[in-house]
């Protein structure tokens, strides 16, 4: 077995913090009401799903109206996408990205073809979309942009302001899946003209199972699911109490130590780049400062990404090759396809993500194993061999 | 807590046991189950675990359970699901008039897309005209949901009759049970019902919040609802729920061991219940089936000439927990929709509680509600005198 163990796999969860446990624990003993019910076990744990929507809302610079408790990340981004089609009735136009999360791109092809027609939009060799090209796109029937906030595998930011005032000054919808953002960075909701954002609790130390959803006052989905009218009747269903409980006070602490948290990653960050480009032949992918603070993903020519994954587990390592959703495909990451990389480069392609408990040791570690991982795996891979470009 | 909670359709206090294993599975196996590396081969095994008890409780295959967010999604992914993807073999789609409103709203939602759908009429026992339901079924009818134990009532509807009909009159047409209130508590029998899908909800049996799952048999033609990384065999994406999951399985596991022996104390606690109330001549009767015909765990009495939520708040402040309706429809001023399909009027309506109970209560619990009740009707009858 490993000698330690380093996880660097935070784009795809997080450990819960101990802190949310404890906020979560009272509404798995006594307090296990049903918030629908009248009785006062209900409207006691109705009162802490109510205060959790404003902690939540004011962590956002939100209203508590504006937040919608769902099942995560992925129901968020579904409930946003069909809903806003089905309020509209008519096939109209929808414009988003080639690189978002499958969350939002298979949503739009199924409602490709189900009708409506949809503008997925290149991105840069950063992973960046063109405000310009966006411009272009807009059509009079466009009624929904989504556009993905930060990218959850190299972790490029999207000018999402800019994006925004596009939206306004053509009056059309505008969503941004936030579940790699939240936690991250600041989120200020009264400067923003979004209309709905999407958030997940497991990618910023809260438990799995519970996202959030915000809908701007004013702005209309028909609901994904049809049922006892919760979440007033946008998303039904018995409330996960605990889940929203711990969703509220993980988003909290997260707000309360963004500004650390962020320099301190960013630090790591650099300290890693620096240390993987060191190893020849290895490429940083994503925009090399509009990124992540916790994210870094490379490519090493000539290798498998996958065998490097699996070298790294045995190393006590854990880090994932392409998001998490998609790592038992053989297809090469449609994100790194788009920002124009070929097969074998994708295929070679790590994503490391920081988070909450990483030490400067534990990049020191990495740092230390890796370029042995790399080497080994160079020395039995027939590209490398033949092309000469070994450099010792 | 002293009293007692008797709102064990509403949601369940969960299981000691249960919490443990999920502290356990949160603090310890928090990787995404979909990543390649030890935390998410760990986690991943994890919810093969979970899923392997719940397929035991069912008596199915494990690869045949999906797992969802409770019981809403489940029916929502059943109903939904089933009448889009079946969509060019027919529109027609039957219900009864008195399901839980996850699945009622499905069906009007359905009917706004532009399928047709049936609402079978139920007696005042809470069951359906079987006839009714062979003419209703055509070519077609492409799915028919049936709930098997009513949340407000307890009628337990006849499924293995109910399938026959169905498979009979159109092999095609596929059967959905919504089993939230009976899963792990009564036994099901999906080869017997010749049911495609049935729907299961994890806080209902001791478990958490935000898990349940829907029993989809091989080869049933299903669109999922929600799209993404094609996690649960592509029917429902989303990153699982570990703590939640295994916290559902070992739920399912204590539950659904002890069913047998389950039954029996559900109907002494039922059984007292009545006998209590009978001896103290206050004026009240049983909705919906006879007692010894519904399900052991719930029973829905009027009052007459009282207000339910004037009585449900006086046996509140003795700590006695019940509810009026479904609790998801208790915040709503109309009367219940079941307690109106099986013909109950006026003052009944308005003056009907659910006592629902659960394995962790016990006979002092049900002799102290039975007096707080008593105490309380006549009270109320006394005020109004």
């Amino acid at each position: 077995m490993s000698r330690r163990t380093v996880y660097m796999d935070h784009s795809a969860t997080t450990p819960v913090r101990e802190e949310v446990v404890e906020a979560m624990l009272p509404f798995y003993h006594e307090l296990f009401g049903n918030p629908s019910s009248i009785h006062a076990p209900g409207r006691t744990v109705r009162r802490a799903v109510e205060e959790a929507r404003e902690k939540t809302a004011l962590a956002l610079g939100a209203e508590p109206g504006e937040i919608f408790f769902t099942a995560g990340g992925t129901e968020s981004n579904n409930i946003t996408l069909r809903g806003a089609a089905k309020k509209r009735g008519e096939p109209g136009h929808i414009i988003t990205s080639s690189i978002e999360h499958h969350a939002v791109l298979d949503v739009c092809s199924e409602l490709a073809a189900e009708g409506h027609r949809v503008t997925f939009l290149p991105v840069d060799q950063y992973g960046r979309v063109s405000i310009d090209q966006l411009q272009e796109a807009i059509t009079p029937d466009t009624f929904l942009i989504s556009i993905m906030a930060a990218n959850n595998e190299i972790g490029t930011l999207q000018p999402i302001s800019a994006i925004g005032e596009v939206a306004r000054e053509r009056k059309i919808l505008f969503h941004t899946d936030a579940v790699q953002i939240a936690g991250q960075l600041p989120i200020d909701l009264k400067k923003l003209n979004v209309d709905f954002l999407s958030l997940s609790a497991h990618k910023f130390n809260g438990p799995k199972g519970i996202g959030a959803l915000y809908v701007r006052k004013g702005a209309k989905v028909t609901p994904l699911y049809s049922g006892g009218g919760q979440e007033r009747k946008l998303r039904p269903g018995t409330e996960n109490v605990p889940g929203i409980v711990g969703l509220s006070r993980a988003m909290e602490l997260a707000v309360a130590e963004i500004k650390d948290k962020k320099k301190r990653l960013e630090a790591l960050r650099y300290k890693m780049i620096t240390g993987l480009m060191a190893i020849d032949e290895t490429i940083l992918n994503g925009h090399p400062e509009e990124r992540l603070p916790n994210n870094v993903n490379v490519s090493f020519k000539h290798v498998e990404g996958e065998a490097v994954l699996l070298s790294l587990d045995l190393e006590g390592i854990a880090a994932s090759s392409g998001s998490a959703c998609s790592s038992g495909s053989l297809d090469p990451s449609h994100v790194l396809r788009a920002i124009g990389l070929d097969h074998p480069t994708a295929h070679g392609s790590i994503r490391f993500s920081l988070g909450w408990g990483n030490t400067e040791e534990d990049v020191d570690y990495l740092l230390e194993v890796i370029p042995r991982v790399v080497n080994n795996l160079r020395r039995i891979s027939p590209t490398y061999r033949t092309n000469g470009s070994r450099k010792e | 807590m002293k009293g007692a909670y008797l709102d064990n359709s509403a949601t369940t206090p969960p299981h000691p046991e249960v919490l443990d294993l999920m502290s356990r599975v949160q603090e310890q196996f928090f990787g995404n189950p979909s990543a390649i590396h030890y935390k998410g081969i760990e986690a991943k095994r994890i919810i093969t675990a979970a899923r392997r008890q719940v397929a035991n409780v069912l008596g199915v295959r494990e690869q045949e359970i999906i797992f969802t967010s409770g019981g809403t999604e489940a029916n929502n992914l059943a109903i939904c699901g089933a009448a889009r993807r079946n969509r060019k073999r027919g529109d027609h789609l039957v219900t009864t008039a008195f399901e839980h409103h996850s699945t009622i709203n499905c069906f009007r939602y359905l009917e706004k897309e532009g399928f047709r759908a049936s609402y079978l009429p139920v007696d005042a026992s809470g069951m359906i005209d079987l006839e009714m339901l062979q003419h209703e079924i055509g070519p077609a009818t492409t799915l028919v949901s049936i709930i098997h134990v009513n949340n407000e009532i307890g009628t337990i509807l006849p499924l293995t009759a109910i399938g026959r009909i169905i498979k009979t009159k159109n092999p095609r047409t596929l059967f959905h049970v919504d089993a939230v209130q009976s899963f792990a508590r009564l036994t099901l029998d999906p080869e017997g019902w010749q049911a495609d899908l049935i729907s299961c909800s994890s806080h209902k049996i001791h478990g958490p919040k935000g898990a349940g799952c829907l029993w989809v048999k091989r080869g049933t033609p299903l669109d999922p609802l929600l799209h993404g990384g094609g996690q649960e065999a592509g029917l429902r994406s989303g990153t699982e729920n570990t703590a939640a999951l295994a916290g559902f399985g070992l739920a399912a596991r204590i539950s659904g061991s002890a069913q047998g022996k389950k039954e029996t104390a559900f109907v002494t606690l039922k059984r007292t219940f009545l006998k209590r109330l009978e001896e103290s001549g206050i004026d009240f009767s049983v909705n919906g089936p006879e007692p010894e015909k519904a399900a052991p765990h719930i029973i829905n009495l009027a009052f007459p000439g009282i207000k339910a939520e004037m009585l449900l708040h006086a046996l509140e402040e003795k700590q006695v927990y019940v509810s009026a309706g479904s609790a998801c429809h208790s915040r709503h001023p109309e009367p219940s929709h079941v307690l109106k399909a099986i013909g109950l009027k006026d003052d009944l309506l308005t003056g009907s509680l659910r006592f629902s109970f659960s394995i962790l209560n016990d006979l002092d619990e049900i002799t102290l509600a039975a007096k707080e009740t008593t105490d309380a009707v006549e009270y109320l009858r006394s005020l109004f005198k």
